[in-house]
């Protein structure tokens, strides 16, 4: 044993001797056909996803044409002007996503921490898969609840609002006067209804970080004499910060897509306003759903434009979205 | 198997020779079956007073444990039946056993740990300072904080510094302490888990970048640092390597002398090597664990009154 090792440890290795040789690993017929398929069908999303971009780009173009920068900055949609842009419906849109999200996170966030953490562990299924189904209610369901049970009772409040806070807090301010429908149709109403579509996702994704805190952690926390909140604070939020940021972000990608609620209940308003409980407001998908019947061929352009603008925004969200989920703890499969 | 309740070892031997009265009355003994007086029997032999009086004992101020009749199910599976154990103020105690004899169950039961398993169950009585751990209106957490365990992982806060680490006992238990207090805190539990010297100056560095060993003395930090009277030790050097593990034992030998220690180990030697009694728990795949024999570390191992105890120290089964 020794006697082989000793001329290796003495002589001097030839330089060639030092390099990585190759190492191959051949698949088997069945690894190469399956990894071929699964190939096939990730690099199908991504060209479906190019393919998208492509056609909102090529029948955009004529819009982009007509109207050049002052696509970014114009604030009226009258096509048959030559004058439309998208300066106060994309705002307008991040707005209602805003609202959306200032009602979706805190809801969503303590009901994910609730039925990881604090549920019986009997009703943990079902609170689950009742949240689940909310997901599966159609948005135009959403949106005729929004129109005709939540709007009508939730005006007073509105009222409340822009009457005690809207001198402190001036985009809470309404200045059409003082009378009903100048707090109906608002962006205020049009987020409230679109938090409800958002909340599934975040209470979903949030629970499912939680619930992967580990728990030789949970169990370090508690044999030191912790609180269930106090283990709650040092173990399960840091650990799921990441998944939930994530979770926030998908939640706002898909508030900036909603359309049938917001196209329902915004009445649209072509003028960028921060005063979210006024009537009118605006999205880009909404204003693509309610103008879509337009005929001529520079307004069907024209809301295609406006559709890129919308698809790279989202897209853009959603993989910053990804990219943080996988860069935390919770979502890196490695960690234990 | 009436030998499980009442292992065959007479009171002088368990105790190591003090002999005061017990000063607090004894809550009654359970009727069914238990050991029937003071000297009889582990839960009565050695409880010579030591643990029942802290303030008075032999044992410097240091709170002692026991178990009476303790008995624990998962769901209709009985995994321990009539564990009795004295366990002594200021006295490193190990617990040995094949695997799946119930030892770290019964560990868990001491601190509570135990009752967050779904389906656990239990029954008899654990009493820390001779006041039952399982009273009613006596909260978990204050019992956890006074008796800290160690876990068989590391189990750190990986993402939080190692001074936080150090100190996060304080905020999960609500104790308030200034910058000067924690900072000294932070260097004496350190110091107690024989890791200052290697961290003290990369006090921030997260809790997750040291090596196992380094994390298994930081977890002993952290439970120092809330100042329990008790240690329990789940199989603390089984994730480590020889050199890690010999740390550990050097630390657990100097705690020996600041709080009460029970640890379970799978390694007869490190039994022989930290502790002074030593209990040996058998289960078999009919009989839920009990304790075979219990008693000074010295004697289980060089002279077991049971012959399965002979078998299971000198390497024969298990």
């Amino acid at each position: 044993m020794t006697a082989a090792v000793q001329p290796t440890e003495t002589r001097v290795p030839p330089p060639e001797a030092d390099r990585p040789r190759p190492i191959s690993a051949p698949a088997s017929p069945a690894d190469r056909a399956f990894r071929g398929l699964l190939r096939a069908a990730g690099l199908s999303v991504f060209a479906l996803m190019g393919l998208i971009a492509f056609f909102l780009l090529l029948r955009g173009t004529e819009a982009f044409d007509a109207v050049g920068w002052s696509f970014l900055t114009e604030q009226r949609w009258r096509t048959a002007a030559h004058s439309f842009g998208i300066a106060a419906v994309l705002p307008d849109g991040i707005l209602i996503a805003v609202i959306a999200l200032c009602i979706a996170v805190p809801v969503a966030l303590t009901a994910a921490l609730f039925i990881s953490e604090y549920a019986p562990v009997r009703l943990r299924p079902t609170l689950i898969s009742l949240v689940d189904l909310m997901a599966a209610i159609p948005s135009i369901v959403y949106g005729l609840w929004g129109l005709f049970f939540l709007q009508p009772r939730i005006v007073g409040f509105c009222r409340w609002l822009a009457v005690h806070l809207g001198g402190a807090l001036p985009f809470l301010e309404v200045r059409t006067g003082d009378i009903a429908t100048s707090y109906t149709s608002s962006t205020f109403i049009a987020g409230t209804v679109v938090s409800l579509m958002i909340i599934p996702i975040i209470t979903s994704l949030s629970r499912e970080v939680f619930s992967q805190a580990p728990a030789g952690e949970r169990e370090g926390a508690y044999a030191l004499g912790s609180t269930r909140w106090g283990m709650v604070r040092t173990v399960v939020l840091p650990f799921g910060r990441g998944g939930v940021i994530g979770a926030v972000m998908l939640g706002f990608g898909r508030a900036m897509g909603e359309t049938i609620a917001v196209a329902l209940i915004i009445s649209p308003v072509f003028r960028l306003s921060w005063h979210v409980l006024e009537n009118g407001g605006n999205s880009i998908s909404s204003l693509i759903a309610l103008r879509f019947s337009e005929s001529d061929s520079l307004s069907l352009s024209a809301l295609m434009a406006a559709g890129l603008v919308l698809f790279a925004i989202t897209l853009l969200v959603n993989v910053a979205a990804g990219f943080i989920i996988s860069r935390s703890r919770s979502g890196a499969s490695t960690s234990d | 198997m009436t030998e499980t309740a009442q292992p065959p070892y007479p009171a002088a031997e368990f105790g190591d020779g003090t002999t005061d009265p017990p000063t607090i009355p004894l809550p009654p003994v359970p009727a069914d079956g238990a050991p029937g007086g003071p000297s009889d029997g582990p839960s009565g032999g050695p409880s010579d007073g030591s643990s029942h009086g802290p303030s008075h004992g032999p044992s410097n101020g240091l709170s002692g444990l026991e178990t009476r009749d303790l008995t624990a199910w998962f769901g209709q599976r009985k995994v321990l039946e009539r564990v009795s154990l004295q366990m002594r103020a200021g006295e490193i105690t190990a617990l040995i056993g094949p695997s799946g004899c119930g030892k770290s169950t019964y560990l868990r039961i001491l601190n509570r740990m135990h009752e967050m398993v779904r389906g656990a169950a239990l029954a008899g009585e654990v009493l820390l300072d001779g006041e039952d751990v399982y009273a009613t209106g006596r909260r978990p957490a204050e019992v956890r904080r006074r008796i800290g365990m160690v876990f068989q992982r590391p189990n750190p806060f990986p993402a939080m510094s190692l001074y936080d680490n150090v100190i996060s006992g304080l905020k999960l238990a609500g104790i308030k302490a200034s910058r000067d207090e924690r900072d000294h805190l932070v260097e004496s539990s350190l110091r107690q888990a024989g890791l200052w010297d290697e961290v003290s100056n990369r006090l921030g560095t997260p809790g997750g970048a040291l090596s196992g060993g380094q994390q298994q003395r930081l977890c002993i930090a952290r439970s120092l640092a809330v100042s329990p009277e008790i240690l329990l030790m789940d199989e603390p050097c089984s994730a480590l390597d020889p050199t890690s593990t010999r740390r550990i034992e050097e630390t657990i030998a100097e705690l020996r002398h600041r709080l009460t220690i029970v640890i379970v180990t799978h390694n007869m030697q490190q039994a022989q090597r930290v502790s002074q009694s030593c209990a040996f728990f058998l289960a078999s795949h009919d009989t839920p664990g009990r304790i075979v024999e219990a008693g000074p570390t010295e004697r289980l191992f060089t002279s077991p009154a049971d012959p399965r105890t002979a078998d299971y120290v000198n390497g024969r089964f298990g």
